[in-house]
């Protein structure tokens, strides 16, 4: 079978999908995540809801469409994964729901228990699915176990290994951080202030994890191959490493909107970095390189793939153009009236 | 107990919950939206609290909705792989294309909405919602043509063991798929106005805010009305069209056994689904089904015997659910006019109102057991005729399964009822104080 154009876009676009879901999304998650660590009384915890509040439901919208288009442009990749990944994949789901229903519902009843009943409930729903993804995105890094049927020879802890758990530590420092820097951008001082030191430290740990994940990756892993075959994509995770060096820079003189934005840029190329090293595989199979899912062989009909790009096409502009006016709109600092009552 | 059949409580379970949120998004959106733009053209402060209060529930009730889809959507992957993998090519397309078209819209313009205001203009407030309101709608229509598809397969070709899209316009111009759409979300609009009306009529009855929920009454009874009467028409085609493309379903639903010409239909029936006949059967007028499903007096209705029994679906089922959701339907007829008739002095009707309130879960049972029969009626099919719900089920453990199935019962069983609370809670509290509508931006909620 040979590779069609449509394959490729929607590879790409694959990758794009994911990358704009973690960059969005992962700032919500992060400073739920951190709620505990930022957010020391109530008023303060209010602002960490506050900063998402408005964003975090447009922000998993990227993960559905990511998801939908999984299933549309590679349905065989879509259902190995989805279903050799089941156990995880459902404590994502539940921690998601949790997490979603959580910050809809804090507040909608005045009572200590409710709210820190639902606090605990946003803080676990957006570390899990930060642990989780990075778990699961190691492991397909790596390579999952399946056979020639697409059945999964392993089991959760066979997931749980050492390299899909330091996925997963990069994935809950890297969101953090980046919702360390969103939280400093949106909230009050001093708060934001000591957002900000926050994100420092935890910038670091994120530095030294990226630095190791790429060390040994290319130990345990074929994600390096195609760079060493194609060296002009290491302008990737150049480019992700220098954007990151940038967040300190920006955090040191107060301009905290640029230092996440650098931060977001960090993690799409990162993203790149991961979509570039798996190319052509989605799903490779670490027992044999021929029952791995490739944008080939689980991939839709052209004339599916040709429709979908058609509707991408016309409407994810308009997408972007609305989601850049709502978060222009929303952009605002919060200010201590907000939260004084 | 088995994987597929774990795995179909678990679907079934994810798919009814989560639409026990769905018609009230569907309505309510285009409710509050019109009480929004009727305070825009007034100024009417009554119709501004209005807006806010029917909103803030309309929120409540779509957050559980949004989180509960999500997992629906990773439920074909996750416990339906070999269907996946048969029909991902069409139905995951349209998924992907609800997705882009509809969702990013729906929850951009929801917080736009809620959290614009004070920082947006009143006009553009008003725009965010009307278009949450149509965004759910089209997300709505995107889901029934993939639903539409499952009941009707059109437009595909079978090409290297899956089902491969032949023809893109078949796909959405697919009849059976818009009288499913023209069904449903209606429906959906007359539970959201039940619901306003039920809402009102408590407040009517306590005499708190009279002028406010006056209002609200009014507009609801209207609504309400016009929906009702359409869908028991609207209802009918549907029959026909299901009578013609899913023969199995009529029998199963009218508990018909033999197949013959000019079909009566009575007025008792309990069907005996084991010995495939009915214990009970009285009152039959001659020729009504032919003429129902047929609009042919003579016509010929295949009855369940014609199929082996592996090829049927459960009877029991289907033929009750079916009853349930046409009894209420004309129920709702009866109800939406009377309201529609007292709709200027609603508080004089004390008895009205409170049947209005009694009323509010009845349509979340009519159009559970509406879906309970399109799903349940089209078994032993996943694709109607195509791949069997057997074939599609994903190979996974016992134990995974096992786990699964009672989380999700647990967690959505908590949620529903905080859920449910908290929507019953908001809805008595009844509208903020017209001095909280100053234009104090809606952080202030948070």
């Amino acid at each position: 079978m040979e590779m069609n154009i449509f394959q490729i876009i929607w590879y790409v676009l694959w990758g794009v999908l994911w990358a704009v879901y973690f960059a969005l999304d992962g700032f919500d998650l992060g400073a739920g995540s951190l709620l505990y660590f930022l957010g020391k009384d109530e008023k303060e915890r209010r602002v960490v809801y506050q900063a998402v509040g408005p964003f975090w439901d447009g922000n998993e919208v990227w993960l559905i469409t990511a998801g939908g288009a999984t299933f549309a442009a590679f349905p065989t990749a879509y259902a190995v994964m989805f279903s050799a990944l089941y156990t995880p994949l459902l404590l994502l789901l539940f921690s998601l729901i949790l997490r979603g229903v959580a910050v809809e519902y804090r507040n909608k009843h005045e009572s200590l228990s409710w709210r820190n009943f639902w606090d605990f409930l946003f803080f676990l729903g957006s570390f899990l699915p930060a642990l989780l993804l990075g778990v699961a995105f190691a492991n397909i890094f790596k390579g999952v176990p399946i056979d020639e049927k697409g059945l999964l020879q392993t089991n959760l802890f066979g997931l749980l290994n050492p390299y899909g758990l330091l996925g997963g530590l990069l994935f809950v420092f890297c969101f953090a951080t980046h919702g360390a820097l969103w939280v400093a951008f949106k909230a009050p001082s001093p708060f934001s202030e000591r957002a900000a030191n926050l994100a420092k430290k935890t910038w670091v740990v994120t530095l030294l994890l990226v630095i190791l994940f790429w060390i040994i990756s290319f130990a345990v892993t074929n994600m390096w191959a195609n760079f060493l075959k194609a060296p002009l994509l290491i302008a990737f995770p150049l480019l992700a490493a220098l954007c990151y060096l940038m967040v300190p820079v920006f955090l040191n003189k107060g301009a905290y909107f640029k230092a996440w934005a650098f931060s977001a840029l960090t993690i799409v190329l990162f993203t790149a970095w991961g979509v570039a090293g798996l190319f052509p595989n989605i799903l490779p199979s670490s027992i044999n390189p021929a029952y791995s899912l490739t944008l080939v062989n689980s991939s839709s009909s052209p004339l599916t793939l040709k429709i979908m790009t058609t509707v991408a096409i016309l409407f994810v502009p308009i997408v972007l153009a609305y989601t850049f006016w709502a978060y222009k709109t929303f952009s605002y600092k919060i200010t201590k009236e907000d939260i004084s009552y | 107990m088995d994987v597929l059949l774990a795995s179909r409580l678990q679907f079934a379970a994810a798919a009814m919950f989560h639409f026990l949120f769905v018609p009230l998004t569907l309505g309510l959106s285009f409710l509050t939206a019109i009480f929004q733009t009727l305070w825009l053209k007034t100024g009417d402060d009554d119709y501004k609290r209005a807006a806010r209060f029917w909103g803030k529930l309309f929120l409540i009730n779509f957050g559980l909705g949004v989180v509960t889809g999500i997992t629906l959507e990773f439920q074909f992957g996750t416990n339906w792989r070999f269907y996946s993998q048969y029909v991902g090519d069409i139905f995951g397309s349209l998924l992907a294309i609800e997705a882009t078209l509809a969702f990013f819209l729906e929850s951009t313009f929801i917080a736009v909405w809620w959290f614009g205001w004070g920082k947006v203009s009143p006009r553009v407030n008003t725009l965010a919602i009307w278009l949450t309101a149509i965004a759910s709608n089209i997300s709505a229509l995107w889901i029934l043509l993939a639903n539409g598809w499952m009941q009707h397969p059109v437009g595909y070709v079978i090409r290297g063991g899956r089902a491969e899209l032949e023809s893109f316009s078949a796909v959405l111009t697919n009849s059976f798929a818009w009288w499913e759409f023209l069904h449903t979300v209606p429906s959906a609009y007359v539970l959201s106005g039940f619901f306003v009306l039920g809402v009102s009529a408590w407040h009517l009855i306590r005499k708190n805010e009279l002028s406010l929920f006056k209002k609200s009454f009014r507009v609801a009874a209207i609504w309400t009305m016009i929906f009702s009467l359409y869908l028991i028409v609207e209802g009918h085609i549907h029959g026909a069209e299901v009578a013609e493309k899913q023969p199995t379903k009529l029998a199963a639903m009218e508990s018909h056994w033999v197949t013959e010409k000019g079909a009566g239909w009575s007025l008792l029936v309990i069907p005996d689904e084991e010995n495939e006949r009915n214990s009970v059967e009285l009152f039959k007028i001659p020729n009504v089904l032919s003429l129902l499903a047929f609009h042919d007096p003579n016509a010929e209705v295949k009855g369940l015997k014609e199929w082996p029994k592996e090829e049927r679906p459960p009877v029991a089922l289907s033929f009750w659910s079916f009853r349930i959701m046409v009894a209420l339907g004309f129920l709702f007829g009866l109800l939406s006019i009377l309201a529609f008739l007292k709709r200027r002095q609603p508080e004089a009707s004390p008895k009205l109102l409170k049947v209005l309130i009694w009323n509010i879960p009845l349509p979340y049972i009519a159009a559970q057991a509406g879906w309970m029969l399109a799903e349940v009626g089209r078994q032993p099919w996943i694709v109607y005729g195509l791949m069997k719900t057997k074939d599609a089920v994903s190979p996974l453990s016992a134990v995974q399964v096992g786990l699964s199935l009672p989380a999700f019962i647990i967690v959505y069983g908590i949620l529903g009822i905080i859920c449910f609370w908290l929507i019953a809670h908001h809805a008595r509290k009844g509208p903020e104080p017209v001095e909280a509508l100053s234009e104090k931006p809606a952080t202030e909620t948070l």
